[in-house]
């Protein structure tokens, strides 16, 4: 069979000095070294895009600050946006289905192991092109720099009018190097997930997180399109003379904006649902019961995949749409609470009943479950058009989709970390540093996004560089750079862990947290072929199964 | 908690008075001095109670689930009992969201409608709104007058009903008119033409920005709306109709103002000044800030903008036209006689 002869002739690489070591993940086909890779990349674009996040909070701290100049400012929050969605987001989604999914349906590697070490490489670049905009984008008269037109780079000001220099080139085209590796990863997901299912795994006994990353991944095959054909339309609008967004020859700024929300849209779920898939195999675990309801877990998240196609013109309410138009999309939107609340009380069902242990991953999951329900909440008040017309495209917006990707996704992607490091490296991540990390966070996390809902309540419109005192802005703004601080001190014990852990961590065994997932049945880390024998499974908690013959779950699913 | 608690304290403060500063300026959309932004407030209203209802319940059991179901010592002996699901609980916490979810659809296409289908009455005042980067041009096609960044209306009263119906456009790039008090966003943009409408009742200037990122200064394009009692109305539009007060004989500072190629981008009315691509300065003087807000209209700040705009607004199309300091005192001379 393929797969095994690819991974017994790369496990013939000896050496272990550091070129040896570097050379092997230039060459790894590897889905679990890919999948560490894609994190470890991931989080050190959230150390770069953090650090933006912080100078955007200083310049705003007080009215009227100088301490970033107008451009630079922008170029800021625009970096900020990009890298977040498609640096880091979209990374940690590939590289948590990379180095779960083949674990977890019991096989040695994905399905398409080169296609993936592609995908992986179009990303990384993709990243490093953003960034070497600060280098190469200035063009004519020292015009442009980094992109400096907002993450959704509304038309027209991305036209050569508005947009001199390289910058908005930048922009195009390293997010469509990325989008190729977002795409051929999701192919070889949903692949893998679909052919390579080992004995006696039914669909219908999948762990959660292989259904939701399923999900996930249709999505993006489904929503990545609309943004790259939007932005080649962009790019013969910019160098061949195309008129598809150039209002003064009669191209229409609000199609880009139709374009841009059918993808954006979309992409938020994209990166909310891997989330949901680290919550559904931790909290179990960790309340010591199965997930309450699965059937319905799986029913629900693929209703949310389907509902997310429809909604996205609630990002333009204020676009001028008609009274018809503004209805279908505020009921549509409105319908995605159906599913998604389903999925909160599916995750409380679990925990009632249980012995919850307050390990650090199942911390950030009850976290995830405080801010995800603040989040849907805030999110419902949105889809209300009337009150979108207020609060679009101000404070209490920004605050929203924080609160969804900070407290929602990330906070996700924190426990999973937690969870599966002791997997990944063999250690466990030291407790004492953790929770330092977590409340750190949580604390920061609070006193940053709960407080800028009020600005936002208050009138302060979004991505400006400045404003004047006396508008209610100051104390708040002020209130919510401390909280800024907090966060990066968090994220500082986070980063201090993974690197102390790798080497000091307690040894983790094959299944520290007594879970019930294939993964836990082979070593940490695993070898390179995975799992010595190909297992089989009869339900699905095959651990579970193992561990008590006398109450095995396969008499009641 | 803290954010419930909180929510409720804002929605109180929106009420009665915000604590927070100086009460004229703060634009709060739950201070709402108009139509439709009042009809929005009591929207918001209902929706933040169904939402801070789901969250107490909701949040309710989260924390009853961590105390109660808390792991306790000897736990680890056995495992709890193994519960798969169930369905009626399922059916139960699946309609439930619908009911709540189908009210709020109601309540929106409610509002949505009474908002966006209104007509405009006769005696409705029209305005077009039309955005530049980083500044508002603001016309009354039937009146005949032409200014910038500040739009004046009549305040309507409940004996003559004077909504003020607005057309939106951009010269550039996408912009949005936002006044918090008085209404909810409506963006201008290019190549088409958006509709908006408010219905101020209490004269004041209300202050609000451009609320969609249009470039380098868009923090620093700020309108104000200043709502006159229909009578001081009636003087500002006599007031403006009027051409430039020393139009037919333009001083020797004026002539600066002629001869410094000042007129490619500004119009004043009744002279050879006739560009369009800056703020029509007709009746410069009348307005109370300069540069769409970036600074308050008074002598040392004209002077300051006529010597270098780019030190009090970096990055705007205005450049520095390199006058000398007595060419700068004659512009500024001539500028203050635009009354």
């Amino acid at each position: 069979m393929a797969v095994q002869e690819i991974a017994l002739t790369t496990s013939g690489a000896p050496g272990n000095s550091l070129v040896d070591r570097l050379h092997g993940l230039v060459v790894t086909v590897d889905h679990k070294k890919l999948g560490l890779m894609y994190v470890g990349t991931a989080v050190g674009f959230l150390l770069v895009a953090g650090l933006l996040a912080l100078a955007i909070r200083l310049q705003l701290a007080v009215p009227n600050n100088t301490f970033l100049e107008p451009d630079v400012f922008n170029r800021f929050f625009t970096m900020h946006g990009t890298s977040m969605v498609f640096l880091v987001g979209m990374a940690l989604v590939s590289g948590f289905g990379n180095y779960l999914v083949p674990l977890m349906i019991g096989t040695r590697d994905m399905a398409f192991p080169r296609l993936n070490a592609f995908g992986y490489w179009m990303y990384l670049f993709g990243g490093l092109l953003l960034y070497f905009s600060y280098l190469g984008a200035p063009g004519l008269a020292g015009h442009g720099s980094a992109p400096d037109v907002g993450w959704f780079a509304y038309a027209p000001l991305t036209g050569p009018a508005f947009s001199r220099g390289h910058s908005t080139d930048y922009w195009i085209l390293s997010l469509l190097l990325t989008s190729i590796g977002s795409t051929v990863s999701a192919i070889n997901v949903i692949a893998t997930a679909v052919s390579l299912r080992c004995k006696g795994m039914t669909l219908m006994r999948m762990p959660l997180l292989v259904w939701l990353m399923i999900v996930v991944n249709f999505m993006i095959l489904l929503a990545l399109p609309a943004l790259s054909a939007a932005q080649i339309m962009l790019l013969i609008d910019r160098y061949l003379g195309g008129h598809f967004f150039d209002t003064q020859a009669g191209g229409s700024a609000v199609i880009w904006q139709h374009f841009f929300w059918i993808f954006g849209h979309p992409e938020v779920y994209i990166l909310i649902i891997p989330a949901f898939a680290c919550v559904s195999e931790i909290v179990p675990v960790f309340s010591r019961k199965p997930i309450f309801g699965y059937p319905v877990m799986v029913g629900a998240t693929v209703m949310i995949g389907l509902i997310s196609t429809s909604v996205w013109a609630h990002h333009m309410f204020s676009v001028g749409m008609t009274s018809v138009g503004n209805t279908f999309f505020a009921i549509s939107t409105f319908m995605v609470a159906v599913p998604t609340g389903i999925k909160i009380f599916n995750w409380l069902g679990t925990m009632f009943g249980g012995r919850i242990r307050f390990d650090l991953p199942m911390l950030f999951c009850i976290a995830f479950l405080f801010q995800f329900l603040i989040a849907g909440l805030t999110g419902m008040m949105l889809g209300v058009a009337p009150l979108n017309w207020q609060l679009t495209d101000s404070y209490f917006v920004v605050a929203h989709f924080h609160y969804t990707l900070v407290g929602g996704f990330l906070f996700g992607m924190f426990a999973g970390i937690y969870y599966w490091y002791p997997k990944a490296v063999g250690r466990l991540l030291d407790r004492r540093l953790g929770l330092w990390h977590f409340w750190l966070f949580v604390i920061g996390f609070h006193v940053t996004f709960d407080t800028m809902h009020f600005p936002g309540l208050l009138g302060m419109p979004r991505r400006i560089f400045t404003y004047d005192a006396g508008r209610g802005w100051d104390t708040l703004n002020f209130v919510t750079t401390i909280g800024a601080v907090l966060q990066a001190a968090g994220i500082l014990c986070f980063v201090i862990n993974l690197v102390r852990s790798a080497k000091q961590g307690k040894l983790a065994g094959n299944d520290p947290w007594d879970a019930w997932t294939l993964e836990w049945t082979t070593s940490s880390p695993p070898a390179e072929y995975n799992f010595a024998t190909k297992p089989e499974v009869r339900s699905r908690r095959p651990l579970w199964d193992l561990k008590h013959p006398e109450d095995p779950d396969w008499q009641y699913e | 908690m803290l954010f419930v608690l909180a929510f409720a304290g804002v929605i109180g403060a929106g009420q009665v008075n915000p604590v927070l500063a100086d009460i004229d300026r703060v634009t709060s959309i739950l201070r709402p001095l108009s139509q439709p932004a009042q009809e929005i407030k009591e929207t918001s209203v209902l929706v933040l109670t169904i939402c801070a209802v789901i969250f107490v319940v909701v949040a309710g059991l989260l924390v009853y689930a961590i105390i109660r179901f808390r792991h306790r010592a000897g736990d680890e002996l056995s495992e709890p009992p193994q519960v798969y699901g169930s369905n009626q609980i399922e059916l139960a916490w699946t309609v439930l969201p619908i009911l709540i979810v189908f009210v709020l659809m109601l309540v929106t296409a409610r509002t949505i409608a009474n908002i966006q289908n209104r007509k405009a009455p006769p005696s409705a005042v029209q305005a077009t709104v039309i955005g530049h980067q980083w500044w508002w041009e603001i016309r009354y096609p039937a009146l005949g007058i032409v200014t910038a960044n500040e739009l004046h209306l009549p305040a309507s009263d409940d004996n003559k009903r004077q909504p003020t119906f607005l057309k939106l456009q951009s010269a550039d790039v996408a912009h949005s008119f936002w006044v918090p008090q008085l209404a909810g966003k409506t963006d201008l943009i290019p190549n088409r033409e958006n509709l908006m409408w408010i219905e101020p009742t209490k004269p004041g200037t209300y202050p609000g920005n451009c609320a969609e990122y249009c470039g380098t200064q868009h923090a620093r394009m700020l309108i104000r709306v200043v709502v006159d009692q229909p009578d001081e109305f009636e003087r500002w539009v006599r007031q403006q109709q009027q051409p430039a007060a020393a139009a037919t004989n333009v001083t020797e500072n004026g002539h600066v103002f002629f001869a410094n190629s000042c007129v490619n981008c500004h119009t004043i009315k009744g002279t050879s000044a006739q560009g369009k691509f800056g703020p029509d300065l007709t009746h410069l003087m009348s307005r109370e800030t300069l540069a769409a807000g970036a600074a308050t209209n008074t002598t040392n700040n004209l002077r300051l903008w006529v010597r270098d705009p780019q030190k009090i607004k970096v990055g705007c199309l205005m450049p520095n036209m390199q006058l000398t300091d007595a060419e700068v005192d004659q512009v500024v001379a001539y500028l203050q006689t635009l009354k």
